[in-house]
């Protein structure tokens, strides 16, 4: 505890998942999604959870806000431990809000933009029900907001509906934002107009945001900190400008080298493992180009790589400092 | 001689509200051993362009222009014709492998489909030959009895690319290959089809939302916008220094890693991609566009030429011999040919 304080400086995690373990059974075994996660997001921060699907980010967000159990392990919310009584998860959800990849799914085709707004406040009783979702529009950059009110989604374009998406997340004047995948489904040109609203909402809202991607310029775009999954785990976090351009765990720098624009792309064969099926000693060793081509061994670590499982990083909101899970990279620093 | 040319290529849907102009006269050339990236966003035509080249848009699409390929018209070709030209001179990847294999039939028989179809095999051959293309998209051979729920979203799309290259086409149509797959999956699924196009001399028309992957694949560009091309020229110069607002605006929205000037700036553009419906007058983009000057109101624009083969339709290249239009006309006129010097104009 002392320590995560002296990390964090003066300013403390919001939202923190500690030890994270979520399990499933899948087909007869047990598919570990979660496998050990340490990861905060502090007050005003922008967190970018970034892995390919199946590497367990989405589990990782759902378990955040609530809508998974841990194994075990704990999420924090303002340094509690979550409670997953009823009421204590309506009261979360007040203020810890998912956004959806897909606007035109998550959003009722039925309702209006006044309903679908509505809904928070209705499900929380707020008696300025209106009041909340006419300024929930405007901040999402609708204007004028009655204009939108009656509208139905199919008469609004892409870019608009996810901005109503957002406005029904800001309806309830969260303190935190778990977008997954934002911005996916949104054309180029509107991309960067959503991506500079939830920028523009933590600089005026002082809202913090997990992103959940597997775009590495959308957190280049937008994020403060950055922490790369795969198959369960945490295997490098740190600062953006760190971790992005000068990447340290081998994962990281062959999905930093296969962007359409990278002289030298390390292209990794085959397909994301199993969770169900991780292996021994580090996780990424049998998909490891830096194993494969001898630099572990010259190192004297090609051993630890295959047999010794590494442990799980520590991970402190605000940290000017980035970690690797890497048998390799460790040696290096020694 | 150019392997595809279109020349004034316009698509029209019939629904029942009217008529939609998806595509409003495009003019391309693509070179034997070329790739060509369309660029645009969705509503921007440049899938049913795609689709267009072989025929394969709905009966409510009137296609019109010219798609000549290896000098013959696509769009007057009789359907014996067509068939054959189809999977024979020119195959599509299409997006979404998951929706374009048939769920039901094992791979082998959708691969050799078109190989027997096209009287090319006998069957004891045939299933041979999708032995050899399943090996040369990377999948391994036994594979062929698979169904596709039992692939991987990157192994359906490899199944689409040895379909393609089933009955040894000179051009391929690859339609957002690699959208919707994982980053190293697409890594992967673009080194392969870079491979195979150089290998096998095929030339390739690659249709998506990305500049900056069709700027890693192509050798030529052409930006889409409200049906119309809006930019063109060679890959790189078109994505690291565009001439048209528009293509400025897509590239930016791909982000380089690592670069200053878009670290806490994401950068995108105003507005919504018009309703064909409803186009703008003038220039299609003016109402989006950061540089719109107030004649791009009223003003036709087309692509003037914007340096060594490269044009862009934007009144900011226009040549000083084209004349601008004065308030009220220009709306039905015709413009000034491209490169014709004007001689009444000095």
């Amino acid at each position: 505890m002392t320590e995560r304080r002296e990390n964090a400086g003066e300013r403390g995690s919001l939202l923190e998942a500690r030890d994270l373990h979520v399990e499933f059974a899948s087909r007869g075994r047990r598919a570990r999604a979660v496998d050990g996660v340490n990861l905060a997001v502090g007050e005003g921060e922008i967190v970018a959870l970034v892995g390919e699907s199946g590497c367990g980010k989405t589990t990782l967000a759902r378990t955040l806000l609530g809508l998974e159990r841990p194994t075990s392990g704990s999420v924090l919310y303002g340094g509690a431990p979550l409670s997953y009584s009823s009421r204590a998860l309506k009261a979360y959800r007040r203020e810890v809000q998912l956004v959806l990849q897909d606007p035109t799914g998550s959003l009722n085709p039925r309702h209006t933009v006044y309903e679908a707004v509505a809904e928070g406040p209705r499900i929380h009783g707020m008696s300025d029900e209106r009041d909340r979702v006419v300024s929930a529009l405007a901040r999402t950059g609708l204007r004028p907001p009655e204009r939108f009110l009656h509208s139905y989604p199919h008469e609004l374009s892409g870019g608009q509906r996810q901005r109503v998406v957002i406005a029904g997340a800001l309806a309830l004047d969260p303190r935190v934002l778990v977008a997954d995948e934002p911005v996916a489904s949104l054309d180029a040109s509107v991309r960067g107009e959503i991506l500079a609203l939830l920028l523009r909402l933590r600089d005026e809202l002082g809202l913090s945001a997990l992103v959940v991607t597997h775009d590495l310029g959308l957190a280049w775009n937008i994020a403060d900190r950055v922490a790369v999954m795969y198959l369960g785990r945490i295997v490098e976090s740190g600062p953006v400008e760190q971790v992005l351009r000068s990447p340290t765990h081998p994962y990281t720098q062959a999905l930093l080298s296969v962007l359409p624009e990278s002289p030298s792309p390390v292209v990794l064969s085959g397909e994301p493992p199993d969770p169900t099926r991780i292996p021994g000693g580090c996780r990424f060793h049998p998909r490891c180009q830096v194993l494969a081509a001898g630099a572990a061994a010259r190192a004297g670590v090609e051993g630890r790589c295959r047999s010794q499982p590494l442990a799980i990083l520590p991970v402190s909101p605000f940290s000017a400092d980035s970690h690797a899970a890497c048998h390799y990279a460790g040696a290096r620093l020694e | 001689m150019s392997l595809l040319r279109l020349r004034d290529v316009a698509v029209t849907y019939r629904v029942a509200s009217g008529e939609v102009p998806a595509v409003r006269g495009v003019s391309l050339d693509l070179a034997a051993g070329q790739a060509l990236g369309v660029a645009g966003e969705s509503g921007s035509g440049k899938s049913t362009l795609a689709m267009a080249l072989l025929r394969l848009l709905p009966r409510d699409a009137r296609v019109t222009g010219e798609i000549l390929l290896d000098g013959e018209d696509v769009l007057t070709m009789n359907w014996g014709r067509l068939r054959a030209v189809r999977w024979a001179s020119a195959s599509v990847v299409f997006q979404g492998a998951q929706h374009a294999l048939n769920p039901v039939r094992r791979i082998e028989q959708q691969i050799a489909e078109p190989l027997l179809v096209h009287g090319m095999a006998t069957p004891a051959e045939a299933r041979r030959k999708v032995g050899e293309l399943l090996e040369q998209v990377g999948l391994p051979a036994w594979r062929a009895r698979s169904y596709p729920h039992e692939l991987s979203g990157g192994q359906r799309q490899r199944v689409m690319i040895a379909m393609a290259l089933a009955c040894s086409p000179r051009l391929i149509i690859a339609d957002e290959p690699t959208t919707a797959l994982d980053v190293m999956i697409q890594a992967q699924v673009l080194a392969l089809i870079r491979s195979l196009i150089a290998e096998h001399d095929i030339s390739l028309i690659m249709i998506s939302h990305d500049l900056s992957v069709l700027a890693s694949m192509c050798d030529r560009l052409a930006v889409m916008y409200a049906g119309r091309v809006v930019e063109s020229g060679p890959s790189g110069e078109v994505f690291r220094d565009a001439r048209h607002p528009y293509s400025l605006a897509l590239s930016a929205a791909f982000p380089t890693v690592g670069d200053p000037a878009s670290r806490r700036a994401p950068k995108g553009l105003g507005g919504d991609p018009p309703d064909p419906m409803h186009l703008p007058t003038g220039c299609s983009f003016h109402p989006r566009c950061p540089v719109a000057l107030p004649e791009c109101a009223f003003q036709e624009v087309e692509l003037w030429a914007a340096g060594e083969s490269r044009t862009a339709a934007c009144v900011h290249v226009r040549p000083e011999s084209v004349q601008p239009a004065g308030p009220g006309e220009g709306l039905e006129k015709q413009s000034v040919p491209v490169a014709r010097p004007a001689e009444e104009s000095q």
